[in-house]
């Protein structure tokens, strides 16, 4: 198995996640495309981590799935929050910072 | 200072009225100012302050001249008599202060004399004369104002000064012609003689300015006096010390302004029209004194001519030629005037053309003396005119329609008209003999011979046609108005009758004057007659100071160089003591040959042209009737003469015509297209530059420059502006861009 | 070999497509379970790659847990069940070129840094025992600071949610 098709794959679920945050309205949805792009962070570590025959970059991984969580969770918290207080969530209307 | 013991100027007596012979002009101008203010409603409605204020002016005059006289005697046979001189400065300026002053010496205070005394008796006339006048007040103003012009200008001590009563002269005689101004004829008559006059003042300022720029230098260093100082003139022009070209420039432009005041050809024109004016104007200013003020300058300012011209240096001269002409022109055409005060108006241009040949010709005493008696018989004449016009003609001067045989009628008229005529001829014992024949003696003692004969021949004429109008006067028989009842006048009257005592008296006065001031000069009988020889002549010997003068710093020697010793005409070749005022003049001795020659002319004129007159006039006798008009030759002189010799023609359709006309319109033209259009286009040029620049520099480029930097600002700021739109997700696109941009880079860079 | 590049294939397949529908469709619903699907996918793959422990962390802690917070929000949130058109933003077309260069970017540094390297092929399987030795060994900060970021994201999440 070639390392690079771990890491195109990773390289692909990555930018299919960044347009997923940039195209999408509705925040639960960016959350979900954040969620894609830490996936494919993952799946280098860990294929980092066969290459180079350590664990740490398992470890790693188990760090960044926790703390994927853990970031999920207060998201969705500030989603409900905005949600709770504008009725809405889409990004488009949360623009007030605009300049 | 070294001076000669002979020479030493003691000091010479003076007194009261000399010392305040500036008070003889300044009266009669304080009259003047009280006239103009309450004249109308003094009783005799102003005239009683003119005739008091000359009567007060003739009174200081008499003084000062029996001052005079005994100052002359006081000062010894052959001392220079200097004149009495009171200065004042009056206004200070750039180093040079200006003074306004008396200066009196002998022809000062003859020509007081003369002019206070004319002034007083013509007053007096003019109550009588212009009874009930419409500007009854306003004539006795200009009359006095008159007065203290002339006086002003006969004691001025500085040229200045001198203008001064030039001008106010001029201006008198102005009010003074025009004073029935609602005739058109005197109103032009007025400002013909205002502007002739005008054109002759051209040359007193031109003369002024030559002689003051030239002499400052030497009189404020040598005497402490300014360059318009008559006497600093004076002694400047016989220092040697002057440029000839210059003296005789200065010579020329001031003999212009004489020929323009005292009517000498060729500005003669405005004497005989001045005539338009009231009788005693005539016969006050426009004979006996403002007329010989242009002599009065000649020889008041002697040694300019003297030295400018070269008087007794040459056979002719510029002032002689002119004088000689106007005596024998203006004596042609008295001939053929039948105006009665034409005919003395031609004869005053004529003696004045006498007077200006004598100073010419270096007779300097003789003219003055011409001057004194002139005065009185010509003004006498005059107002023996004035008397038969009031009293007889009815108001008219017309001798051929309206007067004659009025000897029966006007005795004391008539008899004082013979006193005057036949001092005018030279007869003797009348004054005219003395003093007419002592010019034309000396000018033919002086080597100017043809003028002698010029002078002879004008002798005749002046006789001739002197008869002819005392015939048609006086004799034949009352033709016009003489003819004619008019009962206007005193009540009871209603024919031609003698005037008033008003009237007669200054008659009388002036033809005693006539008759007896020639003896106050009398030569054919000796020096001890000769007493104004005596008085009056400057004596050409170098003064030692000027210790009369105020505040004058003591004399320096005038220049000391060899040609100024050489050259000096004061009858010392060597002024090394002081300056000289006055050059050295010769006095031609009588002979009774000389004498009888001019007498036996004289009465050949008159007996000529009595019978001439006695022919043509009464007995109408067909060989002279009609004469000029048969006789193509005679005819074409009778028109010259007739028409002035066409001068007037020159002057008035040539002259004046051609200024006023093309030549005004010519100038207006240029200033309004050529000078006005290079200011328009100037304006033009530069209000379009202006434009321009604001249209297309200011407005585009500077506003431009300004504009497009907030526009550039803007749109750069319009255009940064979507970047910051809140949206996260634009930012997360942006922030992804740019490192994938950036990472891009650096993949390149490092591969 | 083959066997398993033929799984990596297929399970590689099924994620590119589940992302894809992730980013694209328009059923909020539906978007989480694509998602779930990619998660899935992504265990497997962490199963080829011989770390079992974390693909069963992966699918325990990311489908179990991190799906249903998902699918709550989505509930709590009152999306519409459904189809909805607005998903969206104005600018979503702004994310192809985007996410194109990025792609760009890293397959060049990718092709160029390991180009045909092949992983190594007699790898064991890292068992549970390795991973737990090096997390309380050498990283047992990062393990305690991890519980504390957890501890923190619990109670910020409640403070937020609160109904006050």
């Amino acid at each position: 198995m070639l390392v690079n098709q771990f890491l195109f794959l990773a390289a692909v679920i990555f930018c299919i996640g960044v347009y997923g945050v940039v195209a999408r309205r509705n925040a639960v949805l960016v959350l979900m495309s954040i969620e894609l792009i830490l996936n494919s962070v993952n799946l280098n570590l860990i294929a980092f981590s066969l290459r180079n025959g350590s664990v740490d970059g398992q470890t790693f991984a188990l760090y960044v799935i926790a703390i994927a969580a853990a970031e999920v969770g207060v998201g969705l918290g500030l989603v409900l929050l905005v949600y709770r207080n504008r009725r809405s969530i889409s990004l488009d209307d949360l623009s007030e910072m605009k300049g | 200072m070294p001076i000669a013991a002979a020479e030493v100027a003691q000091s010479l007596s003076t007194g009261w009225f000399l010392d305040h012979a500036w008070l003889v002009p300044l009266i009669p101008a304080i009259a003047f100012a009280l006239i103009i203010l309450f004249g109308k409603r003094l009783p005799m409605k102003g005239s009683e302050v003119g005739i008091i204020s000359m009567a007060a002016s003739l009174v200081i005059s008499i003084g000062a001249a029996y001052q005079w006289i005994q100052r002359v005697h006081s000062g010894g046979k052959d001392t220079f008599i200097e004149p009495v001189v009171h200065t004042w400065s009056w206004w200070q300026s750039a180093g040079h202060s200006f003074t306004i002053g008396q200066s009196v010496d002998g022809l000062s205070v003859i020509v007081l004399l003369v002019v206070a005394f004319i002034s007083t008796l013509v007053q007096i006339y003019s109550v009588e004369y212009l009874r009930g006048d419409r500007r009854y007040t306003h004539f006795f103003a200009a009359l006095t104002l008159f007065s203290a012009g002339m006086l002003a200008m006969v004691v001025a001590e500085d040229m200045l000064f001198l203008l001064l009563g030039w001008e106010i002269m001029g201006l008198c005689s102005f009010i003074l012609i025009g004073h029935w101004w609602e005739e058109d004829t005197n109103s032009r008559a007025a400002l013909k003689a205002f502007l002739t006059v005008r054109i002759g003042d051209v040359g007193l300022l031109v003369g002024i300015a030559i002689l003051y720029f030239s002499a400052n230098e030497w009189t404020t260093k040598n005497l402490g006096v300014s360059g318009f100082s008559i006497r600093g003139i004076s002694a400047w022009a016989l220092s040697g010390e002057p440029n000839s070209t210059v003296i005789f420039l200065a010579a020329i432009a001031l003999f212009v302004a004489a020929i323009g005041k005292s009517g000498q050809f060729p500005l003669h024109t405005w004497l005989p029209d001045a005539m338009a004016g009231p009788t005693p104007v005539s016969s006050l200013l426009h004979s006996s004194t403002m007329v010989v003020a242009g002599v009065f300058l000649v020889a008041r300012l002697y040694p300019v001519f003297f030295t400018g011209f070269d008087i007794l240096g040459t056979g002719s001269n510029f002032i002689t030629v002119i004088g000689g002409i106007t005596i024998v022109i203006a004596a042609a055409l008295a001939f053929v005037q039948n105006d009665i005060k034409r005919v003395l108006a031609y004869s005053t241009v004529s003696q004045l053309g006498y007077m200006m040949l004598g100073l010419g010709a270096g007779a300097w005493m003789p003219a003055v003396f011409h001057i004194f008696t002139h005065a009185f018989f010509k003004a006498c004449l005059f107002l023996c005119a004035g008397s038969i016009s009031h009293s007889a003609s009815h108001h008219s001067f017309d001798m051929k329609r309206d007067m004659g045989g009025l000897r029966k009628y006007m005795p004391i008229t008539f008899a004082t008209w013979i006193i005057s005529t036949l001092a005018l001829s030279g007869v003797f014992p009348f004054s005219g003999f003395f003093s007419k024949d002592e010019i034309i003696d000396n000018v033919g003692h002086n080597g100017y011979n043809t003028f002698m004969v010029i002078g002879l021949i004008g002798a005749f004429m002046t006789a001739a046609y002197m008869t002819r109008a005392t015939y048609l006067t006086f004799f034949g028989s009352p033709r016009g108005n003489s003819a004619v009842a008019h009962s206007e006048h005193d009540a009871g009257a209603h024919s031609p009758h003698e005037s008033n005592w008003l009237i007669t008296v200054p008659l009388i006065l002036l033809a005693v004057l006539a008759l007896g001031s020639g003896f106050l000069n009398a030569t054919p009988f000796g020096e001890k007659w000769e007493r104004l020889n005596e008085w009056v002549d400057p004596r050409p010997v170098e003064s030692a100071s000027l210790e009369s003068v105020e505040g004058a710093a003591p004399i320096v020697p005038a220049a000391s160089t060899e040609e100024a010793h050489g050259e000096s005409v004061c009858g010392t070749a060597t002024p090394e003591n002081g300056v000289c005022f006055a050059p050295q003049l010769q006095h031609a001795p009588f002979k009774w040959s000389k004498a009888g020659l001019s007498l036996a002319i004289v009465l050949a004129g008159i007996l000529l042209s009595w019978s001439a007159s006695a022919a043509l006039y009464t007995r109408k006798d067909r060989r002279l009737v009609g004469l000029t008009q048969r006789n193509p030759v005679l005819r074409v002189g009778y028109n010259v003469l007739a028409n002035k010799y066409y001068l007037d023609a020159l002057y008035e359709n040539v002259i004046v015509r051609s200024i006023a006309g093309p030549i005004a319109k010519g100038a207006y033209w240029f200033n309004q297209k050529v000078l006005d259009g290079v200011l328009h286009s100037f304006v033009f040029a530069s209000r379009g530059v202006a434009n321009w620049v604001y249209r297309n520099i200011d407005q585009k480029v500077v506003d431009g420059a300004v504009n497009s930097t907030g526009n550039v600002t803007r749109s750069a700021g319009g255009a940064l502006q979507p970047v910051q739109s809140g949206k996260v997700s634009q930012y997360g696109a942006l922030l992804f861009s740019a490192a994938a941009v950036a990472a891009l880079v650096l993949v390149i860079v490092n591969t | 070999m083959v066997a398993q590049n033929i799984g990596f294939a297929i399970i590689a397949a099924m994620m590119v497509v589940g992302a894809l529908r992730v980013v694209t469709t328009s059923n909020v619903v539906h978007a989480a379970l694509w998602l779930v699907v990619v998660l899935a996918g992504v265990a497997a793959q962490y199963l080829l790659l011989a770390a079992e422990f974390v693909a069963i962390t992966q699918v325990l802690v990311y489908i179990g847990a991190v799906m249903v917070l998902f699918l709550f929000g989505t509930m709590l949130t009152r999306s519409r069940i459904g189809r909805q058109s607005d998903l969206n933003n104005t600018y979503w077309k702004l994310g192809i070129p985007v996410a194109l260069v990025v792609f760009v970017a890293m397959a060049i540094a990718l092709a160029n840094s390991f180009g045909t390297e092949k992983l190594p092929s007699d790898a064991s399987v890292v068992s549970t025992q390795q991973v737990s030795d090096q997390i309380f060994g050498p990283y047992l900060l990062p393990f305690w600071a991890l519980s504390f970021v957890l501890l923190a994201a619990v109670i910020g999440a409640i403070v937020l949610a609160r109904k006050d």
